[in-house]
């Protein structure tokens, strides 16, 4: 924990897509998802042609594919309901192995697991080629609501140092001799977390009269660094929502 | 009151606007809204250039204090004037630029996600853009030895180096007077020295809240005690140290073996 918490997702390297502006990732990836979605499932080979688009951008992100499968790892929970679907799901019955399957559920969990693992997939690719900070500075470039923009700022910030907090308080009740070992410790563990709470808290009056002290005024000052990003960037920018709009239109015409 | 004024000669020289004290609080009370009178009447003026420590107890009010040279705390009675300034409503954005308060606890103060970015708040804030914006961070940053971390994450960094990059912050709006609470608190020895020849270096006007007598003594010829809300003694800080019914008097206590007499004061 600690240090590299805000960094786990992200996989320094010089390439072309982590060169790219956050923000124009951010609308590329948004979109690609949308284009995902409105694919209609029958269209089987579509999927197949986004993953081969999506392993086309990684090869050129230079993320080792072991960092990207590992991170997918996700998606589990929902792979699991996935898999329920088909036996649970009404409708039309098949006989696989032996097993009563649902037509729809079939179609249901394909439907999931196709467009849910090319999302996941897509927004690791995104998380590991652009660093958090330049995340949030590219929503807030994309005109996200400035309090939801600090918001998000604040807590990246202070995850840190608040789990740090945590792992104190954790080695303060160690060092007394308390270890949580079921409910009846419960009581302790909820008075840890209502104080760290306060803390909290506290520390966030405390922030935010550093804040006034510096002349915070309620809105923050726009961001540092390069501004509007070129044209040509866009434009490698929407080659991945491009090719994949193709695919999309081409999955409902034929 | 008798202020040692050993610094403000060498300022002169490069100061224009004289006239003006870099603070200057008059008559200055204050009661909490729950009725907990915090200061009763205090009085207390800083020339330009020069390093005054405020020394008292816990619970003296230095604090209450110091929130009101900012404007965060509004006068019961009295008034705070920063260079000529009142710090009044109206005037706010200004007061707040000319006293950079550096804050104790680090993390209170560093609360963007990068040092750079932290550093070009205050800055930004008063409007500052572009390429002025950069030069001013990087300014601040190269002061307090600072400016090839501008792209780490505060939390990255050693506790002594969190101090001095919460100096830059405020230094990076070009501050009147420079207000540190408790400076060398958390500090390694060595840290500590680092930032006091940081202190040294800067050639600011500095006041400085602390509990830390001997940092009071190396860095600040003058001192100033608070206690129970008023000021109690002004004057030498080593004299004022080598008072033991004074300092008996309001809880202030030296290190085992330290005799400010002893020492010889570094000229500042």
């Amino acid at each position: 924990m600690g240090a590299g918490h805000a960094h786990k997702l992200y996989k320094h390297a010089n390439s072309p897509v982590h060169a790219l502006p956050a923000h124009c990732k951010l609308a590329a990836v948004f979109c690609f998802v949308v284009l995902i979605v409105a694919t209609p499932r029958e269209a089987v080979w579509a999927f197949g042609a986004y993953a081969v688009l999506l392993a086309a951008v990684a090869a050129a992100s230079r993320v080792p594919p072991r960092h990207l499968l590992t991170r997918m790892a996700i998606e589990v929970p929902f792979v699991a309901f996935a898999v329920l679907l088909p036996f649970v799901a009404e409708g039309e019955r098949i006989t696989v192995w032996g097993l009563s399957l649902s037509e729809s559920g079939l179609w249901g969990a394909w439907n999931v697991l196709a467009k849910g693992t090319l999302g996941v997939a897509a927004s690791v690719l995104l998380a590991s080629t652009t660093g958090l900070n330049e995340l949030l500075l590219g929503l807030a470039r994309l005109r996200m609501p400035s309090l939801l923009c600090q918001i998000a700022t604040f807590m990246v910030r202070y995850a840190d140092v608040i789990s740090d907090e945590m792992r104190r308080m954790r080695t303060a009740r160690l060092s007394r001799g308390f270890e949580a070992r079921g409910p009846r410790h419960w009581g302790v563990l909820a008075k840890s977390a209502g104080s760290l709470f306060i803390r909290s808290y506290e520390r966030g009056e405390r922030v935010h009269l550093a804040m006034l002290s510096r002349g915070y005024t309620g809105t923050m000052p726009p961001a540092l660094g390069d501004g509007p990003a070129a044209r040509t960037q866009w434009a490698r920018s929407a080659a991945l929502p491009l090719a994949a709009l193709a695919i999309c239109l081409l999955g409902w015409t034929l | 009151m008798d202020s040692v004024t050993s610094t403000d000669t060498d300022t002169t020289a490069t100061e224009t606007s004289e006239a003006a004290p870099s603070l200057e609080v008059r008559g200055l009370a204050y009661a909490y809204p729950d009725g907990h009178q915090a200061l009763f009447g205090v009085d207390l003026t800083v020339p330009r250039g020069q390093r005054v420590a405020l020394l008292g107890p816990n619970g003296a009010g230095k604090t209450t204090l110091v929130l009101h040279l900012n404007g965060i705390l509004t006068p019961g009675a009295g008034a705070v004037t920063v260079a000529g300034l009142r710090a009044e409503r109206p005037n706010l954005a200004e007061i707040r630029r000319r006293v950079g308060i550096v804050f104790q606890d680090p993390d209170d103060q560093l609360f963007m996600p990068t040092v750079r970015e932290d550093v070009a708040f205050g800055p930004a804030a008063a409007g500052l853009r572009g390429a002025e914006l950069e030069a001013r961070v990087h300014e601040a940053l190269e002061r307090v030895g600072m400016a090839e971390h501008a792209d780490r994450a505060p939390h990255h960094l050693s506790f002594g180096q969190r101090r001095r990059v919460a100096v830059a912050t405020v230094l990076a709006g070009r501050p009147e007077i420079l207000v540190l609470d408790e400076p060398s608190s958390n500090l390694d020895p060595a840290a500590r020295r680092e930032l006091a020849d940081l202190i040294r270096s800067l050639d600011l006007t500095v006041l400085m809240v602390t509990h830390d007598l001997p940092y009071a003594l190396e860095l600040c010829p003058r001192s100033v005690v608070l206690s129970d809300g008023v000021l109690v003694a002004d004057g030498n800080t080593q004299e004022l140290l080598s008072d033991a019914e004074l300092m008996r008097a309001h809880r202030l206590e030296l290190p085992f073996g330290f005799d400010p007499r002893s020492v010889t004061v570094p000229v500042a």
